[in-house]
């Protein structure tokens, strides 16, 4: 295993290992089985999610309104928690197991806890979706106290959170095995100490759910009453929103490595990444409190220094990250000739890569809407004109559908080949994929973004009022037409990447023992580029163009706001 | 590459870009900052989140006894309620309405009270879009002043339940 630098001598059982065709990095096959296995239920929860979505979507387009209302808040249950928790989740299982054996020479820590977690999270999963469907739990994923939700609802999510601890546990025991093995010297990869990050905030996140899942379930039960429906708020954003963050970190991860994998991309300073992976860990755990800028008991001071000091501090993270990804990628393909003009390293970038694409349009997606759109409704007062209405879901569809999501839909058109060493079906279709997707989940947030705007609500079956006991004009709905066809739009588009990816792995062509079929290389022409020097490597004007119309973005919109606020009624 | 173990001298100084952008970061978040704690103090629109404790049927026998002494109309069966001008406002969640509809005067300050009977609600005031989270146990005091006159509506934005779309109420401000 010479050839992979830093590697010593593995530390796998024999038969264990094999080497992958295409990297050259070794494969641990007890942890191939388990990415596998988290892979393929990643993807089936995210088809529930994903008809889920269709459905919200077609109901929330006043000319269809297809769902009753019942089924509509019921459905709505269903979307949030299997695409925000078991797509998701899933998925990241799958990537830790994978960065911390392939990319660190080692073996999976145990087979036995891998199981033990699998099982769990797919009970616990089944359990949850089985209680909804029946209509046990009509309460949206949130489960504000004091709806009634089955006993069982909170149950099935407390064990598919012991599942995904018994994982991460198991991830942090291979982390230290290979330490102890000595596979490795040196430093850990950056994709291993990103995913590190995610799981120490995963651990985080499953502590503080424990602390409010189970006295909501022992009530929910009626052994208990003891919850005060503000502190199950505080409590519960302590979960959810902790949780949103091993997302970006696990994001942030997979963008470095798939745009090293796609272009040869390397960070220009680690220093720099991994401090801002630190940044993530110390400063996210505070930031709940934007969740409730408009809930009684919450002070002042309070919301202040934890949106600002906590949450700026996780922004600036996040802004460094928007600055070191794209440079990194600029500097690659310059180097590899593409030195033409401000953006020239861009436009010869491998579009036609679908690994690639979707990568780069989660960057912007997630920096231009999710983030930029975040911090500013997160800001204390502004919180006033956004809170609950549709702005709110249109900010983070930027966030867990355009960047999280898109960035691991690009990840499996490299997982399968690799892992499942399968080559993809139609591939012209794949190519295509997440520019649909991507089209459509742009269209459902601007609808949302201006139907939000307009005071809209979320989590809302019929803004035409009727029936009400005091009867109020409908709501101008123009801009949710958009969520409707935005949302046929993307879901053809997941739908495209669900049946492929199935399809595939389940009857693909095997790529056993060849490396897998490129999906459009970066062609080397830097001979004819000139040559390249020492202060090439930080020269980085396109990066430097796009950060600057982000921050210019970012200032428009932040400061729009508080004109839009300004103009509201007095209060205090 | 991001994904194979560094070279051993991995750690570096930032070079002069990357320290720019981090400065122009610190800069506005710190711009960011500061902009709250500002329009506490310059600004009309604040959330403080003053609340106090109430049981539920103390603050509905609370609205019921507001609605006694201050009632002036009625439309339908629900009660058409003008509280004296800088004085106190009652307005009660639950069982799918605001109770009662409000009657105030532009420019006038009011301290509203708002709370639920029964699961959370969210308080959201169209089409100036004002939006508040009200919680059951919580009296949440806000200080108002109308700034614009004519009728506005009150809609429900956080779910509460089966019904949660038919919520509604209603602020008159003349
Ligand atoms: C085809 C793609 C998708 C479409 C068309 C879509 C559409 C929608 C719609 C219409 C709503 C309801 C908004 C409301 O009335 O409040 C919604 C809610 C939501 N979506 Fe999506 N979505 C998609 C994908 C995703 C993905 C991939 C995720 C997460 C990874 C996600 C997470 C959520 C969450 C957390 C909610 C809020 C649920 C709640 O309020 O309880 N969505 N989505
Ligand atoms: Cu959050
Ligand atoms: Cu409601």
């Amino acid at each position: 295993m010479s050839a992979i630098p830093g590697f010593l001598k593995g530390n796998f059982r024999s038969n264990e290992s094999r080497t992958c065709d295409t990297t050259g990095l070794p494969v641990c096959n007890t942890a191939s089985l388990f990415i596998q296995l988290h892979a393929v239920f990643a993807v089936v929860f995210l088809l529930v999610g994903a008809v889920a979505a269709i459905l919200l979507a077609l109901t929330r387009w006043p000319a269809v309104h297809l769902l009753p209302a019942d089924w509509f808040y019921r459905v709505l249950t269903l979307h949030g928690v299997n695409m925000l928790l078991f797509w998701i989740i899933f998925l990241e299982v799958a990537i830790v197991y994978f960065a911390s054996t392939s990319l660190l020479n080692s073996r999976l820590f145990s087979k036995g806890l891998a199981w033990a977690g699998f099982l769990l999270m797919v009970i616990g999963a089944v359990l949850v979706d089985y209680i909804i469907l029946i209509g046990g739990a009509d309460v949206l994923f949130t489960s504000y106290y004091p709806l009634p939700g089955h006993p069982f609802f909170y149950l099935g999510l407390i064990l598919f959170a012991v599942g995904a601890l018994l994982a991460m546990i198991n991830f942090l025991l291979t982390l230290h095995i290979a330490k102890r093995d000595k596979t490795y010297e040196g430093s850990v990869p950056l994709v291993v100490f990103g995913a590190t990050a995610a799981v120490i905030i995963a651990v985080l996140t499953i502590a503080t759910g424990a602390a409010i899942l189970i006295p909501t379930l022992l009530w929910a039960a009626g052994i208990v009453d003891i919850i005060d429906a503000g502190i199950y708020r505080v409590v519960w954003w302590g979960m959810g929103h902790v949780s949103q963050q091993i997302n970006v970190t696990a994001m942030v991860s997979v963008w470095y490595f798939m745009f090293s994998l796609t272009t040869g991309a390397k960070p220009l300073n680690h220093a720099v990444c991994r401090g801002a992976f630190v940044l993530y860990i110390l400063f996210i755990n505070l930031a709940s409190a934007h969740h409730l800028l408009v809930d009684p008991g919450v002070s002042t001071a309070w919301s202040i220094w934890n949106t600002s000091y906590a949450m700026y501090l996780a922004v600036l993270a996040s802004m460094i990250h928007g600055f070191t990804v794209p440079a990194a990628l600029e500097i690659a393909m310059r180097k590899k000739g593409y030195r033409q003009g401000v953006f020239g390293w861009l436009t010869n970038a491998p579009w036609g890569n679908p690994g690639f694409s979707s990568i780069f349009m989660s960057l912007v997606i997630f920096g231009f809407i999710g983030g930029i759109t975040g911090v500013t409704i997160g800001t204390e007062q502004i919180n006033i004109i956004v809170h609950n209405t549709l702005k709110l879901p249109a900010h983070f569809h930027g966030t867990v559908v355009g960047g999280t999501t898109l960035a691991f839909t690009g990840l499996a058109y490299y997982v399968v080949p690799l892992i499942f060493r399968r080559e993809y079906y139609m591939k012209g279709l794949a190519k295509i994929q997440p520019y649909i997707f991507v089209v459509g989940i742009l269209i459902v947030i601007l609808g949302m973004q201006f139907a939000g705007s307009t005071g809209v609500p979320r989590r809302h079956w019929d803004v035409s009022f009727a029936g009400s006991p005091i009867p109020i004009p409908k709501m101008e709905s123009g801009w949710l037409a958009l969520v409707g066809v935005g949302g046929v739009i993307a879901f053809t588009g997941l739908l495209i990447f669900i049946l492929l990816t199935v399809a595939t792995v389940f009857f693909g062509r095997s790529n056993k023992g060849k490396p897998m079929e490129s999906w459009g290389d970066v062609k080397d022409v830097s001979a004819s580029a000139g040559a390249w020097t020492k202060e090439d490597e930080h020269k980085t004007p396109g990066t430097w163009a796009l950060v600057s119309i982000l921050l210019v973005s970012f200032v428009v919109y932040y400061f729009s706001n508080w004109k839009a606020l300004a103009d509201v009624w007095w209060v205090r | 590459m991001s994904f194979l173990i560094p070279e051993k001298d991995w750690f570096k100084a930032p070079d002069k870009g990357e320290r720019n952008w981090i400065a122009i970061g610190i800069v506005w978040c710190l711009i960011m900052s500061v902009m709250m704690p500002y329009w506490h103090v310059a600004g009309k629109q604040n959330s403080r989140g003053e609340s106090y404790k109430v049981k539920p049927e103390d603050f509905s026998a609370r609205v019921q006894k507001f609605v006694e002494t201050n009632s002036v109309g009625k439309l339908g069966n629900i009660p058409i309620v003008q509280p004296n001008p800088g004085g106190h406002a009652y307005l009660m969640g639950g069982g799918y309405i605001w109770y009662p509809i409000l009657k105030l005067k532009q420019g006038q300050k009011y301290t509203l009270h708002i709370s639920s009977t029964d699961y959370q609600h969210g308080f959201s005031v169209q089409p100036i879009n004002m939006n508040f989270q009200i919680l059951p146990g919580y009296d949440h005091v806000l200080e108002i002043t109308p700034t614009s006159t004519g009728e506005f509506n009150i809609v429900c934005n956080e779910f509460c339940g089966a019904r949660h779309h038919v919520m509604t109420g209603k602020i008159i401000v003349e």
